[in-house]
């Protein structure tokens, strides 16, 4: 008999805790924020619950990402949620991560910006924030979702990189994806891949914690293992102490580069829907995604041949299926909740191939499927 | 704290690693150490007088000097390293 | 006495260049032979402890022992520290941070560690002045002194930590300086024994940004400032208010064993651990009694799963 999977109707905050809870998580910090303050109620809920594991609210973002580092490093899988303004808050310390290696997910439910903003709208204007914001070159995985059930999905994934890559991650979540009650599935623990960090399996005195290999990414000791690691944010050797000689700093920071950059393939994804034979492409992430869903639905009912990317990752820039896309297209359209952050990538990658247009929309609202049919028949 | 007597104490400095901040010479309450002019560190003058107080060697910020007993012997009894945890 | 400085050498990462980048004369140095003194003498082993430090001369220290080591980003050591402590509180986490990182940029994670009563022991540095970025004035810097960005006096008040940790709920809270390391020694061994936030405050001398602006002749002045002007914490309650003036109090101000947060931590999960297993147990009472129950009724299939299900959880 076939076993039916576990059915939840709920929001796509709480979708984010399902899929943390899957994945392993079993340390969160936090500061509540709208729209994202759901996830820390019910992380606050389950996680005394479960099997060693702990939840802690601290006193601002900046302390609640510097406690999931710190729980980072002490080996266990972390996570804090936020929104704008705290985000901005945590920048120096996603660079931190970034620098130490520190696997850790941080969801950033977008609200309406600059500043205050917007607290209970919709908006994507983080996106070149959560790719750029800590100073300093630096790679970085950043992640969407556009349904309550790809909320759970991306959080799993999330981790997954985190911990396969040594890296934060960041999951852009917007206003209206985190607020949707709908309808979404647990999946059974056979289908779907929880990752952890590899550990060393040399003893300590052989052991040089951020040394190259094949991979790149070092395996990563937890506090108290008897590894005795220094832990720093200047740019350390592969001892983990800090240097000035330039080329141990060179090695050091395209490393860091190296290890998101070699797995491209892996790490870029991308859901396409109707591309096949599509004259049009929409590009979209978020919420937006699903206005475009239908209004490809809709467009083809009319006869305009539509298709939909729809970017599952939003950076590293799924740059190759966005070149295949334009090769094959007279235009692509990228309707965003800004005044074009991720249609600059696409006009980058883009490079004169075709044609981009892109609907900007920056009043709280969302980016009706209407809209998008609007100008899908007006090209 | 053994021995308080005069003239049962060694008291030696790293050279290398002394920074010359004249802490030791200033506050020896025996005046066992004297500053270098010329090499800008301390130097022991008046060991015979040490009379094993420890303030030097608690408050040497560059852990340069070690004082101990004259007649070393070297049996593991006066080895921290066996005390200490690994 | 013969092993103190043969025991510091045990506890030195070897393959760090010394003596350390500290200037001539500072107290940090002091501090950090303290620090593995006392580690020593708590009897606890190198691997499970995790010394944390924040940014600025104090910052360097971390680097130098052979410890689970973090230098951290400005200010947020007491965060990281936090995270640690809760993730796994078999550690025992030393947070040492300078005046600039615990009192103005992370001034709000220091009131709120002690407050939380994390299980931590943190130990500030205090050399009134930002010293790694050239001696610029910090929130502790007296008034009326000093420094290159006060070039006229400082016009501001300066905190005073004891009564801020006093005020913030630390479990315990000490002060002691440079000139005193036998005392320091003393302190730390009694906060690494304490359960909950521990907070020590620890004058260190910096004669190189500080002494200089401030006609102190040299380092050793400083230390002579220290001898003259400290006196015991006892005593100094029992002296006359008008000669309070200018004598800086130091010893053990507060020592209480208040349940650190990990530890109500770990009640609050065991009560919930407890509650779901009786809520289990009451689970499957319920389900064994109608079964006996509903003997009489014809709905035999059922029954025999619900035994075989009982047979399966038991298995």
């Amino acid at each position: 008999m076939k076993k039916k999977r576990t059915q939840l109707f709920a929001l796509g905050n709480e979708a984010v805790v399902e899929g943390a809870l899957l994945a392993g998580c079993t340390f969160f910090a936090g500061y509540p924020i709208t729209p994202s303050s759901e996830i820390m109620e019910v992380m606050a809920q389950r996680l005394p619950m479960e099997e060693d594991s702990v939840f802690i609210q601290m006193e601002d973002e900046i302390a609640s990402m510097g406690a999931i580092i710190g729980a980072s490093l002490a080996g266990r899988k972390v996570m804090t949620a936020t929104s704008g303004p705290g985000f901005s808050l945590m920048q120096e310390l996603i660079g931190y991560g970034c620098m130490v290696e520190a696997p850790m997910v941080i969801v950033n439910v977008m609200r309406g910006g600059p500043s205050t903003g917007l607290p209970t709208s919709p908006a994507q204007g983080d996106v070149q924030m959560a790719r750029w914001g800590t100073h300093g070159d630096h790679p970085i995985i950043v992640l969407s979702a556009s349904t309550v059930q790809q909320c759970l999905d991306m959080t799993i994934t999330a981790f997954n990189f985190a911990e396969k890559y040594r890296t934060p991650v960041i999951l852009l979540l917007d206003e209206v994806t985190a607020h949707t009650r709908e309808r979404f599935e647990l999946p059974f623990a056979e289908e779907y891949e929880v990752f952890s960090r590899i550990t060393p399996s040399v003893p300590p005195e052989w052991f040089h914690p951020f040394q190259d290999s094949l991979r790149g990414v070092p395996p990563m000791p937890p506090l108290g293992a008897g590894y005795r690691v220094h832990v720093t944010g200047l740019t350390h050797d592969e001892m983990g102490f800090p240097t000035q000689r330039p080329e141990e700093i060179e090695e050091a920071i395209s490393r860091l580069f190296r290890k998101i950059d070699q797995f491209y393939p892996d790490i870029m994804m991308v859901e396409e829907y109707k591309t096949e034979d599509a004259e049009v492409a929409v590009i979209a992430y978020g919420s937006v995604a699903r206005s475009a869903h239908h209004a490809v639905d809709r467009a083809r009912e009319e006869g305009v041949k539509a298709g939909l990317l729809e970017l599952k990752t939003l950076f590293p820039f799924p740059r190759p299926q966005v070149v295949k896309l334009a090769r094959r297209c007279k235009c692509l359209l990228v309707p965003e909740m800004n005044m074009g952050q991720m249609s600059r990538e696409v006009k980058r990658v883009n490079n004169g191939i075709t044609r981009v247009r892109t609907i900007n929309r920056v009043d709280g609202r969302i980016i009706t499927p209407t809209q998008i049919l609007k100008n899908l028949t007006q090209i | 704290m053994a021995a308080t007597k005069k003239g049962l104490t060694t008291v030696a400095i790293y050279p290398d690693w002394c920074k010359g901040c004249g802490l030791c010479a200033a506050f020896c309450p025996k005046k066992v150490f004297e500053m270098d002019p010329v090499a800008g560190k301390a130097r022991v003058v008046n060991e015979e007088e040490c009379v094993n107080c420890g303030f030097c060697e608690l408050h040497c910020p560059d852990f340069a000097i070690v004082l101990s007993p004259k007649n070393t012997d070297t049996d593991s009894s006066n080895n921290p390293t066996a005390k200490a945890k690994p | 006495m013969s092993e103190v400085t043969q025991l510091i050498h045990h506890y030195l990462r070897h393959n760090k260049k010394f003596p350390h980048m500290l200037c001539a004369g500072c107290g940090h140095g002091i501090l950090l032979g303290s620090l593995i003194r006392s580690v020593h003498n708590a009897g606890l082993s190198k691997d499970e402890v995790v010394v944390i430090s924040g940014i600025g001369c104090s910052g360097r220290l971390a680097v130098y022992v052979d410890f689970n080591t973090i230098h951290t980003t400005h200010g947020r050591a007491l965060t990281f520290a936090t995270g640690i402590k809760m993730a796994n509180p078999e550690l025992v986490v030393i947070v040492l941070m300078g005046d600039g990182d615990a009192l103005s940029i992370g001034g709000n994670h220091l009131i709120h560690a002690a407050r939380r009563n994390i299980g931590v022991n943190a130990i500030i540095l205090n050399n009134e002045i930002y010293g790694m970025t050239g001696g610029q004035c910090s929130s502790t810097t007296p008034q009326d002194c000093f420094s290159m960005t006060t070039p006229f006096g400082q016009l501001e008040k300066s905190f005073d930590i004891v009564d801020m940790a006093l005020a913030s709920g630390a479990n315990f809270v000490a002060r002691t300086t440079a000139f005193h390391a036998q005392l320091t020694d003393e302190v730390i061994g009694q906060a690494l024994a304490n359960p909950g936030f521990n907070l020590i405050e620890f004058f260190s001398p910096c004669h190189t940004q500080y002494g200089r602006k401030n006609k102190y002749k040299n380092a050793i002045a400083m230390y002579q400032d220290l001898k003259s002007k400290t006196m015991d914490v006892d005593k100094y309650k029992a002296l006359e208010e008008s000669k309070r003036e200018g004598v800086m109090p130091i010893g053990v101000f507060l020592k209480r064993d208040d349940p650190a947060l990990e530890t109500r931590y770990a009640g609050v999960r065991a009560k919930l651990q407890e509650a779901k297993q009786k809520k289990a147990e009451a689970a499957k009472a319920a389900q064994a009694k109608p079964a006996k129950a509903k003997e009489p009724k014809p709905d035999k299939g059922a029954k025999g799963k619900e035994t075989k299900q009982d047979k399966g959880d038991k298995a």
